[in-house]
């Protein structure tokens, strides 16, 4: 889709070139980038720390997922890519241009869906684009086309109240993608659905992502839930988190929840849940 | 908030809602007069709802007369208390340092009684429609700050960040998120602060004015005119309850999602 909002990719974006190599930490890597990203929160108590350094990359259009035990400070993680909170040292790196406000380049799901109950869900999903004072006429269409994508035609007057959770969610989700960002920030997006709503939103969101394209970065506790939707699955320690390791997920794709029962599957699921029973904490 | 249908049924409900507080009301009112009755208490302790009534009667020009001051200071005044309090409220929860600065003093401010200082604003201000406009205000003003301060606390800080990420100004995020969140709040502050405004504006009359309820009241007290007095009782709970439902009215206008089902903020499609 074309769309204005979506900064240029760096090789399309003129006078790229003209920018000196050492501007650009690590390249032009697109995606994105975390070196050496820490944060330390100062309290009153002294400082606590919330995230150990941390190192790695996000590809375009990856599916990445981080599991880990509560307070580990992916939440943390997720406010410092989206350039709500600046890391304490270290830099994040969108397509090796430097994080250092919020660049409106990501959409955000939270675990509660956080609509506005003044508006009503189309008005809603439109959010974004008042935010950034985007064209509205122009992106109308678009919030109509993601809501029918989710199956939410029809229920663009209804206001949020009158939808149940699950479908609360999925609105969301289209504000989150309602003005096209390459990124998808997800914090443990369907923690509040019930288990049967949870799947079908799982199945759905790796179709929509799969659609569009878009690079989506998910925190979750369940860790079935991570191997199930993720390419790679990074397992974060205990606070102050750190980066306990990084798993490939080599099941092919498209997956359903047949999926689930594949070897490889339980495997990982089970060489995932060590890391915590080592650790002696699970949530 | 479930409200019917069909019409029939609405105005069935609607009647109801107007017809009980009245009963009560004929109730209080017989118990009222059976009590001097039974206990013979005298006219001049307390007059009996008959002599209240003929004198609603008689002197409805005048006391009708002497209620617009009143109202008027009382409007005034609480529309300097909205005024004035909805934006301090942005300020404290806005700022952590305003707020420690400012919200002490102001809950310190107000534990001096306002009867006390009335006169001094007469010292002021004379004995025009400013130093009831004051009291009034300043009666006013501190629910709205403190309803106000805590509808905009309440606003899920998840849900500025989101539209914080979204590159919203400050000012847009404030429009489309804070205020509109912290709307019922306010309008919980304002419908109290109009009762309070009407007491300030009477207290303001009783300590340095020629006319108004307020004065009426002192007038009266003064010739043991216990009937005019409590006349002028009914003329000031009428007058709040009227000012309160015009808010209410105004409430359900401005937030109508709070209420009602009704979408109100669709844009041209």
């Amino acid at each position: 889709m074309t769309n204005p909002a979506t900064k240029p990719s760096p090789d399309t974006q003129p006078g790229a070139h003209l920018r000196l190599v050492s501007d650009r930490a690590g390249g032009a890597t697109p995606g994105i980038t975390l070196s050496g990203v820490s944060k330390t929160y100062r309290s009153r108590d002294g400082d606590v720390p919330s995230l150990r350094p941390l190192d790695f990359t996000i590809n375009d259009g990856e599916f990445f997922v981080v599991v880990g035990p509560s307070g580990c400070g992916k939440s943390t993680l997720l406010k410092m890519i989206s350039g709500l909170l600046p890391p304490t040292s270290g830099e994040v790196l969108i397509d090796g241009d430097k994080v250092t406000r919020p660049h409106g380049n990501v959409g955000i799901v939270f675990q509660n869906a956080l609509l506005l109950p003044w508006r009503n869900i189309l008005s809603n999903v439109m959010l974004p684009i008042d935010m950034k004072q985007l064209p509205r006429d122009k992106y109308l269409a678009r919030a109509k086309e993601l809501l029918k994508l989710v199956g939410l035609e029809g229920f663009e007057k209804k206001l949020p109240w009158q939808l149940s959770g699950g479908m609360q969610q999925r609105a969301s989700i289209c504000r989150a993608l309602v003005h096209d960002p390459k990124i998808m920030l997800m914090d443990e997006p369907f923690g509040a659905l019930d288990a049967m709503t949870r799947e079908r939103m799982n199945v759905e969101l790796m179709r929509i992502q799969r659609e569009t394209g878009k690079t989506v970065l998910l925190i979750t506790h369940s860790i079935p839930e991570a191997v199930f939707l993720a390419d790679r699955v990074l397992v974060m320690t205990e606070r102050p988190g750190a980066i306990a390791a990084i798993y490939d997920v080599p099941l092919p794709r498209p997956r359903s929840l047949d999926s689930m029962s594949d070897p490889v599957f339980t495997e990982l699921v089970q060489r995932i849940r060590k890391h915590f029973f080592t650790q002696g904490t699970l949530d | 908030m479930a409200e019917a249908k069909s019409p029939s049924v609405v105005s069935k409900v609607l009647n109801a809602a107007w017809v009980r507080p009245f009963l009560f009301l004929v109730v209080i009112v017989v118990a009222w007069d059976l009590a001097i009755r039974l206990f013979r208490i005298p006219a001049y302790q307390i007059p009996s709802p008959g002599d209240v009534v003929a004198v609603l009667y008689s002197d409805w020009p005048e006391l009708l007369r002497q209620s617009w001051p009143t109202t008027y200071a009382t409007i005034c005044g609480f529309l300097l208390s909205a005024v004035f309090g909805i934006p301090v409220a942005m300020l404290i929860a806005g700022s952590r340092t305003v707020e420690s600065y400012v919200y002490p003093l102001l809950v310190f401010s107000q534990s001096v009684p306002k009867i006390a200082i009335a006169p001094l604003f007469v010292v002021w201000f004379g004995f025009g429609i400013i130093p009831k406009v004051i009291s009034a205000f300043l009666l006013g003003f501190f629910p709205v700050v403190v309803s106000a301060v805590q509808g905009f606390k309440s606003v899920d800080p998840d849900m500025v960040d989101l539209a914080r990420a979204m590159q919203g100004s400050r000012f847009a995020v404030f429009r489309a998120v804070n205020l509109p969140h912290a709307m019922p709040a306010i309008f919980s502050g304002l419908k109290v602060s109009v009762t309070l405004a009407v007491v300030g504006a009477v207290v303001g009359e009783f300590v340095g004015s020629n006319s108004g309820i307020g004065y009426v009241m002192q007038r009266s007290i003064g010739t043991f005119d216990l009937p005019t007095m409590f006349a002028a009782l009914v003329i000031l709970a009428l007058l709040g309850v009227i000012l309160f439902w015009i808010v209410d009215r105004i409430e359900r206008l401005v937030i109508p999602w709070h209420v009602s089902q009704r979408d109100d903020i669709i844009f041209a499609s």
